[in-house]
């Protein structure tokens, strides 16, 4: 339908992104994905301008005040307050920015060292393979919160500790990925053409092969922005992440956890934050899959 | 087959040098001294000092003490917790069956239903009990599992009381441990309100320890089952004239589930992780809480074996599945 208009009576060939454009909007549950996403990246940068409320700012006269369809709701605070009487939704808005962010930063790390070593390992094979892959192993030997906790316990709690632990843990899937998709591509007839034609070694790893094993590394950086979410907000969590009164959403759940009987909105809120954004980025990792998996098209 | 394994174990062997070096290089670049940790609050005398510091031998080469390590890990001695002073082995052995439990029924509930629901939503893909499982399994997979656990325990502890906050059985039992888990030595007691009392408090940890690998499971069996439906072999059976249930029951899912016990294997790794937000949030005794407590006491000795150990076992575990793997699927054993 989509290349009809297009492509009248001839065969040109549809472009890639249209192609892309295609198998993913066919997945209905990615669409709806990307538009939470959509929404959420705006929430993000326009949070001073949406946010009702500072995030900071302690209301006195309305400490954990109901959110306002509750009768004891006060019309200021749409989601209520929390124990010393701060903005829920302002705090949530400007947490969007953080998640965000921390997921952002997450991947291009781990994207970036994890590319890096892949290639390397998959293009010189022999002892620099074995070296970087045996690391590889010991990192996904520890289970990856644990190891996230002690690297920021090494390096001092903290919101940047945090995001580069746990850059690090997910980084060696990147390198196996990449690895593989080389070792696959390296004796391809296009990459002894440009050997032939006398392309050192980095451009043959980063110019002629990588872009060719883009596909699955678009999936597992969309897998990994959602798990960098999930375990940043894990660490606030336990302490080891943002600090308060940081506005982060793992760490707005620590402070509140006391008041879960007495105050159950202050818990679900923040949760339900995470729980949709990781969601939302989850929901477009399909559609990617589905849409950049060769095997499952023609099916 | 005894090839294969051999060799195995031998690729492992370099893994665990790294694991033990990590482990020990992690805990010598954390701040803060060990000797003044386990001193505490009343501190210690220069000379106390230098001789504890010889007694431990934090005084020797890094390598030297790297080694020493080593060697006391390889006889079963695990080191001294600085905290409690008992061997970091005991309260392993104490605390690791609470985990085990944990995480046992964890695997089991993602499983029972994990599986079925797969299966289900294979046979009928496309239909509304697809979309909605792979609905549900996608939410369940995206969950923060601490906030659905809170969430948990307003709603069933605190709005409807039938279940406990925390701990692994009521204060009013108690029962010296037999195997040290809980279900079968309440059971073993004959112990009926005992049995009952713990079952209540590990039903709402193991549903929210369960609720990742019950996501991936299901999705898993999903995809494997549809990639075995497609097949040539499952045509010819159903072109034969087989009833539905036996070409699913017999042809398809006997091959579809092969590569969901891997993935069940490989849930440990994640169970062990899980276990850490899972048993902070019910105060469950075991070893996730006890590294967490560990890390923030900065009790090196305590957090240096447990990551050996947890390692260890993550490592031993991922080998089994691997060698069943090899077991039942032949040609894995020849590359």
């Amino acid at each position: 339908m989509a290349a009809t208009n297009q492509t009248t009576g001839t065969t040109a060939p549809v472009s890639g992104l249209r192609e892309f454009w295609y198998y993913f909007s066919v997945n209905r549950g990615a669409v709806i994905g990307l538009t939470v996403f959509t929404i959420l990246v705006f929430v993000a940068i326009f949070a001073p301008l949406i946010a009702p409320h500072l995030p900071d700012v302690q209301y006195r006269d309305a400490l954990l005040k109901p959110p306002i369809w509750d009768a004891n709701g006060d019309p200021r605070f749409i989601l209520g307050t929390d124990p010393v009487g701060r903005d829920i939704l302002s705090r949530l808005i400007h947490g969007a920015r953080y998640s965000l962010f921390i997921g952002f930063f997450v991947v291009v790390g781990a994207l970036i060292v994890g590319v890096f070593l892949g290639v390397l390992a998959g293009y010189f094979r022999g002892w620099v393979d074995a070296l970087i892959m045996r690391i590889m192993d010991v990192i996904l030997a520890f289970p990856p919160l644990l190891l996230a906790l002690v690297l920021v316990a090494i390096l001092g709690p903290g919101l940047f500790n945090a995001m580069i632990a746990i850059a690090l843990v997910l980084q060696p899937h990147f390198a196996r990925l990449v690895r593989a998709a080389v070792m696959a591509e390296k004796n391809r007839e296009y990459v002894t053409a440009a050997k032939l034609s006398g392309a050192g070694h980095f451009r043959l790893m980063m110019i002629t092969i990588l872009p060719n094993c883009l596909g699955p590394l678009i999936v597992q950086a969309t897998l990994s922005f959602s798990n960098a979410i999930l375990e940043a907000a894990a660490l606030g969590f336990l302490g080891m992440g943002a600090q308060p009164p940081t506005p982060e959403w793992g760490t707005m759940l620590a402070t509140a956890r006391e008041f879960i009987l007495k105050a159950p909105w202050v818990v679900t809120f923040p949760g339900l934050a995470i729980l949709i954004t990781v969601l939302a980025i989850n929901l477009i990792g399909d559609g990617l899959r589905d849409a950049l998996d060769p095997k499952l098209k023609r099916s | 087959m005894l090839n294969y394994v051999l060799r195995r174990i031998a690729l492992l062997v370099p893994t665990i040098i790294g694991i033990s070096i990590c482990a020990f290089a992690f805990v010598r670049v954390l701040p803060g001294d060990p000797i003044l940790a386990m001193a505490g609050q009343h501190g210690v005398t220069p000379e106390r000092y230098e001789i504890l510091r010889e007694q431990f031998g934090y005084n020797l080469p890094i390598w030297q003490q790297y080694f020493d390590y080593l060697w006391s890990v390889m006889q079963g001695d695990f080191g001294i917790s600085l905290a409690t002073k008992r061997p970091v082995i005991n309260e392993f052995m104490a605390l690791f069956p609470a985990t085990m439990e944990l995480a046992f029924v964890a695997l089991l509930f993602s499983v029972i239903i994990g599986i079925p629901a797969g299966i289900f939503a294979a046979i009928k893909r496309g239909s509304w009990f697809d979309q909605v499982t792979m609905g549900v399994a996608l939410t369940g997979y995206s969950m923060p599992i601490f906030w659905w656990g809170l969430l948990l325990i307003i709603f069933f502890s605190g709005y409807l009381g039938w279940t406990p906050v925390s701990g692994r059985i009521a204060l009013t039992f108690f029962l010296r441990p037999i195997t040290g888990f809980m279900l079968i030595d309440t059971l073993l007691y004959g112990n009926w309100p005992a049995f009952v009392s713990a079952l209540r408090h590990l039903i709402l940890p193991a549903i929210v320890l369960g609720t990742i690998p019950l996501a991936v499971i299901a999705r898993q069996t999903r995809s494997a089952m549809l990639e075995v439906l497609g097949e040539d072999y499952v045509r010819t059976a159903r072109a034969k004239g087989m009833s539905p249930n036996r070409v699913i029951n017999v042809h398809a899912l006997r091959n579809a589930l092969i590569p969901v016990v891997t993935t069940i294997g490989l849930q440990v790794g994640l169970l062990l992780g899980g276990a850490i937000l899972t048993e902070t949030i019910f105060t469950w005794p075991g070893i996730g809480k006890w590294m967490i407590d560990s890390i923030s006491k900065r009790d090196y000795v305590v957090v240096q074996s447990g990551l050996l150990i947890i390692a260890l076992i993550v490592m031993a575990v991922n080998l089994i599945v691997d060698l069943l793997y090899a077991l039942i699927n032949p040609r894995i054993r020849v590359q």
